[in-house]
Parts: C-alpha cells; sequence; structure tokens
C-alpha cells in the first residue's frame, strides 16, 4: 500500500527552520530526508520580506543582545519564554554572518558591513536586508548551501500523520502529490518545521500550503501546544482590488518612514501609545519629522510600534467611521522619501502595487488594513533542544511554540528560523544517534490511515471540499478575529463541530494523481484542528494581552502574564489547560522591566 | 470591465489532453490565478496548478497564457479582450493540467558549485553596495523557469543535455561576480553548462518577470570570461605562467 524509507532524522518542511535544521542534522553526521509540501525554494519563508532581526549593532553601537532580548520579551507583553528569547537575541547574529558565508548578500552600510533597517518594537535598527525580499536571499542561500550535501530531497510531498512506537516518534506516512501514493518514512527523530494556519482565515497573507499540518500531526500524535490564542494580525495588508485583499505590504515600508493616516488625512498613531511604551515614541509629527531625518534626540515615531498595537488602532480607526474609501487606512510613504529611494528600498512593493494596484507608490499612498499573517502559537519545546512533548518529535519556526509569547516582533521569525531551526536539527541527531535501531512501526496502523487518506474517493455523494473549507475560513474571519468576545468564540466553536461533521462527508471525484481536491478534502482536516485550538485557547484566556483582544476582558491581568494556555489531546476530545510560564531569572526580569540601557 | 470571462485552460497530462472551456465571474483587479483558483473551488475541483505566494515572488504558477509564458499571479485578466488559453509551459514535461516536471533544473542546479569565501578576519564580508546591488540583480532571480521555457535551444531542439538554460547562467554570473567568491567556474560553464550554445536571441530576457537582464548582464559577461580564457593566446600564456586566472 505503500513504499517504505528510512532516515535518522526527517525534516518536514522545507523553509527556513526544515533547510537549517536538515543542514545541521546533516552535518553532525545524521543521514537526513528533508520533506517539502510545495517545490523545494518555494516555501512560506521566500515571501518574507523586511529582514533577519540580529544585534549585529552595526548600524548603532549600543545594541547588544540584552536590548534584543528586551524588545522581544517586550514585544510579546512578557508571555514569551524567557529562555527562548535568551537564546534567539545570544545566537541570531551567528546565524546571521552564517548565512553570509553560504552566499547570502544583504545590503550594505557606507564602511560595507550589513546594514541593518528600523522595524516595529525594535530600538535600535536591527534588520538585516536586501530591500524588500529578504525572505528570497535566505532561502535560496540555505537552498545552494544544502545543493552541495548529499542529504535527500523529497518534493511535493505532503505528510499527513506521524507515527509512534509507544511514547516515541518511529515515522511519518503520508503522500505523494504528483501520483497520489503513499509513502511511509520510517525515522529515528522527526523535526516539524511546517509553518503556520494563516489558511483557517479569509483575509490572510499566507499560502496554501499553510493549513497548519504541523500543529496538528503533533496534537494528534498526544504533544502539547501552548499560545494558540495569539494570531498576528499584520497591520497593513493590502485591501484594493477585491482579488489581491490580505497580500502582504512589508513593515519595511514604515521602517523606511511611511506613515498611517486615516480618511480624514490624520496621522492617527500618535493616540495609540501604550502605558508600557510611553516615553520611547516620538509624541507629535514635528518629532517623527526630525527622527525622520536622522535627529538622534527625537524618538520613532508611533507607526514603529509592535503590529498588536497598529493593527487594533487601524481596526479601531475604520470601526469609528475614519477609514479609506475601501474600508482600509492610507499608508503613505511618497511624501516621506524619494522615488528613488523608495525604488530601490522597496523595489517588490513597488512592482505588486504597480502591477496588481494600479497605483504608483512613490507617488500615491497604499491602502491597507489588517491581514492573518502569523501564529505565536505551537508545539510546547524544550528551549535547549527544540524538543517536544513527546521523544524524537521536534519542532522549530512558526509550527513551534514559546518563542514570541503574545505577539511577535518584525524580523524575529527569520531569525528564529535560523537559531532554533539549527537547534532542533542538532539535537535530532543527537537523540537519533543515540538510538541503536529504528523503533518499531505497526504496519495496520498505517494502512488504517492510508485508508483514512482515500476516505473522500469512496463517497459517491458529499461536499465540495473548497465549499467547506470556505465556510470554515468565513466562521474564523467573523467570529475569531482580532476583537473577540466570549459569545463569538462559543458560536464559533458550535460552528466547528458542525463544520467538523461536514468535513466527514466531503467527496473527492477523479483518480489520485494531482487531485486539488481530494488534497484540499485532506487539509481540511487539519484546518478544523488549528482553528479549534485558537477558540478553545481564545475562550480560555480572560483577558487582553497582545493579539489576544477580548472585549469583553479589554485589560491584561497579571495573573494572566504567568501562565501559558495548553492544548492537549485525551480520549479524542480536545482539552485545554493552564500550565505555569518558566520563571525568569532575576538579573533579567528586571533588563526587562527596567529602563532601556 | 466585463463581468464574465471564457478560459480555456489545457486538462490532460503528457500524453492526451484538451482545452476545456469554463466561464468565470470576473472583478476588478482579478489575476488569472485567481480565475483557476475559481474554477478548482467551484467548477472543477481536479483542476491541478502550481502556486504559493499569489504576489509575484515565489516563482510557482509559471503558464502559458495565450501563447506567452507568464506568471498567472501577476497577469491581469483584463489584458485580453476574448477567451484567455492557459497551458502549461511546453518545454517540461507535463504532469497533469498546467503542472510540469521541472524536476531537471534541479539536477542542473547542482552541478554548479556554492559560494565559497576567502578566508576573513573577524567573520564579516566587507563590501560596498554596488557590488550588492550588481549581484542582486541575479540573486532576486525566483526561479519561475519562464526563460527556461521559452530559449529556443531548449524549447525547440531540447538540448537539455548540453545546455543549462538561460536561469543558471543568471546563477552562474551571480556567483562569479560575487566579491568574495573563490572558486573558478568557467570551466563548467564551458563544458558542464554549454554557455556556447545560447545565440543572445533574448527572448528570455524578455519574459524574466523580475527584469533580469540576462542576456546583456548575466550571459554576455560570461561568455566573454570564457573567450579570453579559451581563445585569448596572451590569456593562455599569462596563465601557464603563473598558474592564475587572468585578472578581469
Ligand atoms: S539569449 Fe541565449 S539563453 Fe536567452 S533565450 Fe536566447 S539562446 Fe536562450
Ligand atoms: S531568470 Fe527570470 S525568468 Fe528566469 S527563472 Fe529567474 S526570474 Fe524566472
Ligand atoms: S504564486 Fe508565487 S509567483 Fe505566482
Amino acid at each position: 500500500m505503500f513504499e517504505t524509507f528510512e532516515h535518522d532524522v526527517l525534516v518536514i518542511g522545507a523553509g527556513g527552520a526544515g533547510l537549517r535544521a536538515a543542514i545541521e542534522a546533516h552535518a553532525m553526521g545524521a543521514h537526513v530526508g528533508l520533506l517539502c509540501k510545495s517545490l523545494l525554494g518555494k516555501a512560506h519563508t521566500v515571501m518574507a520580506e523586511g529582514g533577519i532581526a540580529a544585534a549585529l549593532a552595526n548600524n548603532v553601537a549600543q545594541d547588544n543582545w540584552q536590548a534584543h532580548f528586551r524588545d522581544t520579551m517586550r514585544g510579546g507583553k512578557l508571555l514569551g519564554n524567557w529562555r527562548m528569547a535568551q537564546i534567539h537575541a545570544m545566537e541570531a547574529s551567528a546565524r546571521v554572518m552564517e548565512l553570509e558565508q553560504w552566499g547570502a548578500m544583504f545590503d550594505r552600510t557606507s564602511d560595507g558591513r550589513i546594514n541593518q533597517r528600523n522595524f516595529g518594537g525594535h530600538r535600535y535598527p536591527r534588520l538585516a536586508h536586501v530591500g524588500d525580499r529578504t525572505g528570497l536571499e535566505m532561502i535560496r542561500s540555505l537552498q545552494d548551501h544544502s545543493a552541495e550535501q548529499d542529504f535527500k530531497v523529497y518534493m511535493e510531498f505532503t505528510a499527513y500523520r506521524l507515527l509512534k512506537d509507544g511514547d516515541r516518534i518511529s515515522g511519518v506516512i503520508g503522500y505523494w502529490r504528483e501520483t497520489g501514493r503513499f509513502a511511509l518514512f520510517r525515522a529515528k527523530a522527526v523535526v516539524l518545521a511546517t509553518g503556520g494556519i494563516g489558511k483557517c482565515w479569509q483575509v490572510t497573507s499566507n499560502s496554501w500550503e499553510y493549513t497548519g499540518d504541523g500543529h496538528a500531526m503533533a496534537y494528534v500524535a498526544g504533544a502539547e501546544l501552548i499560545d494558540m490564542e495569539f494570531v498576528q494580525f499584520h497591520p497593513t495588508g493590502m485591501v484594493w482590488p477585491p482579488s489581491i485583499r490580505g497580500t502582504l505590504v512589508t513593515e519595511a515600508v514604515r521602517g523606511e518612514g511611511g506613515v498611517l493616516l486615516n480618511g480624514k488625512g490624520e496621522r492617527f498613531m500618535f493616540r495609540y501609545i501604550p502605558a508600557m511604551f510611553r516615553g520611547e515614541f516620538a509624541e507629535n509629527e514635528d518629532e517623527a519629522k526630525r527622527w525622520l531625518i536622522g535627529d538622534k534626540l527625537a524618538r520613532r515615531p508611533p507607526e514603529l510600534l509592535t503590529r498588536d498595537v497598529i493593527s487594533r488602532a487601524i481596526v479601531k480607526e475604520i470601526k469609528e467611521g475614519r477609514g479609506t474609501a475601501h474600508g482600509g487606512v492610507s499608508l503613505d510613504i511618497a511624501t516621506q522619501r524619494t522615488a528613488e529611494k523608495i525604488r530601490s528600498k522597496l523595489p517588490s512593493m513597488y512592482h505588486q502595487f504597480k502591477e496588481l494596484g494600479d497605483l504608483d507608490i512613490t507617488k500615491q499612498p497604499m491602502e491597507v488594513g489588517p491581514t492573518t499573517h502569523y501564529v505565536m502559537g505551537g508545539v510546547r519545546v524544550d528551549p535547549e533542544t527544540a524538543q517536544s512533548t513527546i521523544s524524537g518529535l521536534f519542532a522549530a519556526g512558526e509550527c513551534a511554540g514559546g518563542m514570541h509569547g503574545a505577539n511577535r516582533l518584525g524580523g524575529n521569525s527569520l531569525s528564529d528560523l535560523l537559531v532554533f531551526g539549527r537547534r532542533a536539527g542538532a539535537s535530532a541527531a543527537e537523540y537519533a544517534k543515540a538510538l541503536n535501531a529504528f523503533p518499531n512501526v505497526d504496519e495496520q496502523v498505517a494502512r488504517n490511515l492510508c485508508r483514512e487518506m482515500l476516505a473522500p474517493f469512496d463517497r459517491t455523494e458529499g461536499e465540495n471540499p473548497f465549499a467547506v473549507t470556505e465556510a470554515l475560513q468565513t466562521v474564523m474571519q467573523d467570529w475569531v478575529g482580532i476583537v473577540r468576545t466570549e459569545e463569538e468564540l462559543v458560536r464559533a466553536r458550535k460552528k466547528i463541530s458542525s463544520l467538523k461533521e461536514r468535513a466527514l462527508h466531503v467527496r473527492a471525484g477523479g483518480n489520485r494523481q494531482y487531485n486539488p481536491g481530494w488534497h484540499q478534502a485532506l487539509d481540511l482536516m487539519n484546518l478544523l484542528v488549528g482553528s479549534e485550538m485558537v477558540i478553545l485557547a481564545a475562550i480560555e484566556r480572560k483577558e487582553s494581552r497582545g493579539a489576544h483582544t477580548r472585549i469583553d476582558f479589554p485589560k491584561s491581568e497579571s495573573k494572566w502574564a504567568k501562565v501559558n494556555v495548553t492544548i492537549y489531546e485525551k480520549a479524542g476530545q480536545m482539552h485545554v489547560k493552564q500550565q505555569p510560564l518558566p520563571e525568569i531569572p532575576e538579573d533579567l526580569r528586571k533588563l526587562v522591566e527596567g529602563e532601556p540601557s | 470591465m466585463r463581468s464574465r470571462a471564457v478560459l480555456r485552460v489545457y486538462r490532460g497530462d503528457r500524453q492526451l489532453g484538451t482545452l476545456k472551456s469554463y466561464e468565470v465571474e470576473t472583478c476588478e483587479g482579478m489575476v488569472v490565478l485567481d480565475a483557476i483558483h475559481q474554477i478548482q473551488a467551484k467548477q472543477d475541483n481536479e483542476l491541478a496548478c502550481r502556486w504559493n505566494c499569489k504576489a509575484g515572488k515565489c516563482g510557482s504558477c509559471s503558464a502559458e497564457i495565450n501563447g506567452q509564458p507568464r506568471l498567472m499571479c501577476m497577469t491581469r485578466m483584463d489584458r485580453y479582450q476574448g477567451d484567455i488559453i492557459v497551458e502549461p509551459l511546453k518545454t517540461f514535461p507535463i504532469i497533469k493540467d498546467l503542472v510540469n516536471d521541472v524536476s531537471w533544473n534541479y539536477e542542473v542546479n547542482r552541478k554548479i558549485k556554492a559560494f565559497h569565501p576567502k578566508p576573513q578576519q573577524g567573520g564579516t564580508l566587507r563590501m560596498q553596495q554596488y557590488d550588492v546591488d550588481r549581484v542582486q540583480e541575479f540573486r532576486k532571480c525566483i526561479e519561475c523557469f519562464l526563460c527556461q521555457d521559452v530559449c529556443h535551444v531548449l524549447r525547440d531542439h531540447n538540448r537539455k543535455d548540453v545546455f543549462a538554460g538561460p536561469r543558471f547562467l543568471v546563477r552562474l554570473a551571480g556567483l562569479e561576480m560575487h566579491p568574495h567568491d573563490v572558486e573558478d567556474r568557467l570551466e563548467a560553464a564551458k563544458n558542464i553548462l554549454g554557455t556556447e550554445y545560447c545565440n543572445i536571441t533574448k527572448c528570455c530576457t524578455d519574459v524574466c518577470p523580475e527584469s533580469i537582464r540576462i542576456t546583456d548582464n548575466a550571459i554576455i559577461p560570461l561568455k566573454e570570461r570564457l573567450v579570453s580564457r579559451y581563445y585569448d593566446p596572451v590569456a593562455w600564456v599569462w596563465r601557464k605562467i603563473t598558474g592564475k586566472r587572468k585578472p578581469v
């Protein structure tokens, strides 16, 4: 029923985290296999635009890992795992330099070092970048470097479920997209690097791949997931024309000086500086203008506040009737920078708006609004090893939770992929080395899973899987968005139960070869798991913090600052519990809570 | 703009296929990929295509639209008046519908030696922005393989056995022009990648969605280097005596 492959370490997902994990595990002598859902080099990392955050201190000498750590923890509204944030801040610079040794080319400072740009929530210019296509640079560098390593890359393979031998991971079952045939990968260790769950929503910057496969696989296998209530809605997605709604407009536009205006032409962000950040941002347009021309005494403009804050502000402006023609706000760089500078620093934004929106961003403002972008929550991992609560199962990148707390800073994702991708790869290789033999695979279980995957073909009648997916995306968009209430969340939860029922009756026609209807039917299962996790966690957290805003509990509560909401499976049911946050050491706590150095 | 349009889409595999007509609803700003998705979701769940970013960044959605190699996600419906014909790339075998087998490209890629820097102090590579800009023209390639599709050496003469195609000469040029790279790839450029098979028709440049000036900026300089290495007697003698390649 399936062919079988064997690898010491099997990495699922070939974006930044997966590639970096595979490279590291291979370097440590493990026999590595890398599964890509798409073709190699097309993973979601390619769409990252703004840059990689690392305290290289090339532009501002005061920057250091402590400052980066402080920004990350505060940006995550103190809910991040302190040790992950610390490791990330300490190792990000080395990972960027290493990427350069593998061929990445970043924009330069006048003295020839890596140039760093400003970004939301980062106190100093910190993002290594190349124009606005840093993700492409990163994935291509990893891809080219790995082409010289002889680990095996399997393209267009969708992993469906993990297999276990008792409590240990023992492999993965899934299908080749091209032929629809099944394959079993036996492995001593598995690294999940599957990205996020953005396709649960209608308006999203995420691609078709982002159906929460890793989240769902880990959950079904019995792993714990944390922080699933925290979903980042990026403040600036395109809103017009309708067919392009949700496509990302990089934060680099604001990093390069872009300003946000409401429909009345007011620069509204000055009104939304939260108490936690007061004193660190410019208080009026005049000061912001001086900052733009390099006045060292002026503070940064409020457009560089964290994404959660800006998205909420935009939603409020629109709700109160101060939106633009198509229900967004304006993002204007044309009045702030020369046309030449805009084209050199934001080439793909220029191109994107010109081709798709009939708009010249060097002359006119862009119309933008929030779009689903990133999930902070994911598989609970050990900070040092990236191992999940299941032996032999590791997770890195977006599908892992903890690092970003309640809100992720821009630029901290690409660095996260490299830092924890490498760590996951190394730990997986070590773990595999310690096992003498491959754990057992129960072939009967594998065969049953194959039958489960084929079920949509057996139904002669049944719904169109795309229709059920769309219904799910509408529920999530309407009731599980940026601002939430208990009533809507409960309603959404009920809706999910009925959608789960409908999903069991979707049908696939035709044969198994490259059949999008069938693929959708299977992805839908994972989308439902991901959505339910977000809803349950969001109901549980009765406060507002970071990206999770409850109208019925508008304040942040100190008791909620001490717990992660955890999702796990028991007897086929999804459960939720609260778990205490690891206690932050005193010196680091002082660093986070004290004045900036 | 019109509210409905007819797409004629290739349905089939490498042996057998036909153009099938679908009527779609259109809206402002719609691109061909939107229409394909609409068909997939509402009319024909089995219609296969590739895509990822829907913003011209990943190079997955390459197809031939009214005979022109283009990205479906960056091609507006309102460019066209009549029926819109969407077909897979001609130069690569068809897997199904709009999905091609492009694995050959990945094999070629492995034949190119990756970047290796000279050892440097303190781990930092110093270079200037103009170095970056020059090389970035090549590094911004999204591997859509549209240039490969249109190049007659591959498309009409099917010389995949000897010629790597414009995409990989672009990669090669980027590596060769990297100010810190120490590898020598000219031998490979000649004998493995077949640079000389290109006869500078510039068709590749015309279709590149990233506006990379493939022929002028990547291929011609490579050809010049090959000429001075292999056919320039002064350079040949110089190399024999010093064992070094001629400074370019
Ligand atoms: S210029 Fe050379 S590589 Fe480009 S299409 Fe013509 S022959 Fe092919
Ligand atoms: S060089 Fe241009 S046309 Fe060729 S693969 Fe790259 S982006 Fe596509
Ligand atoms: S979908 Fe990425 S280039 Fe078209």
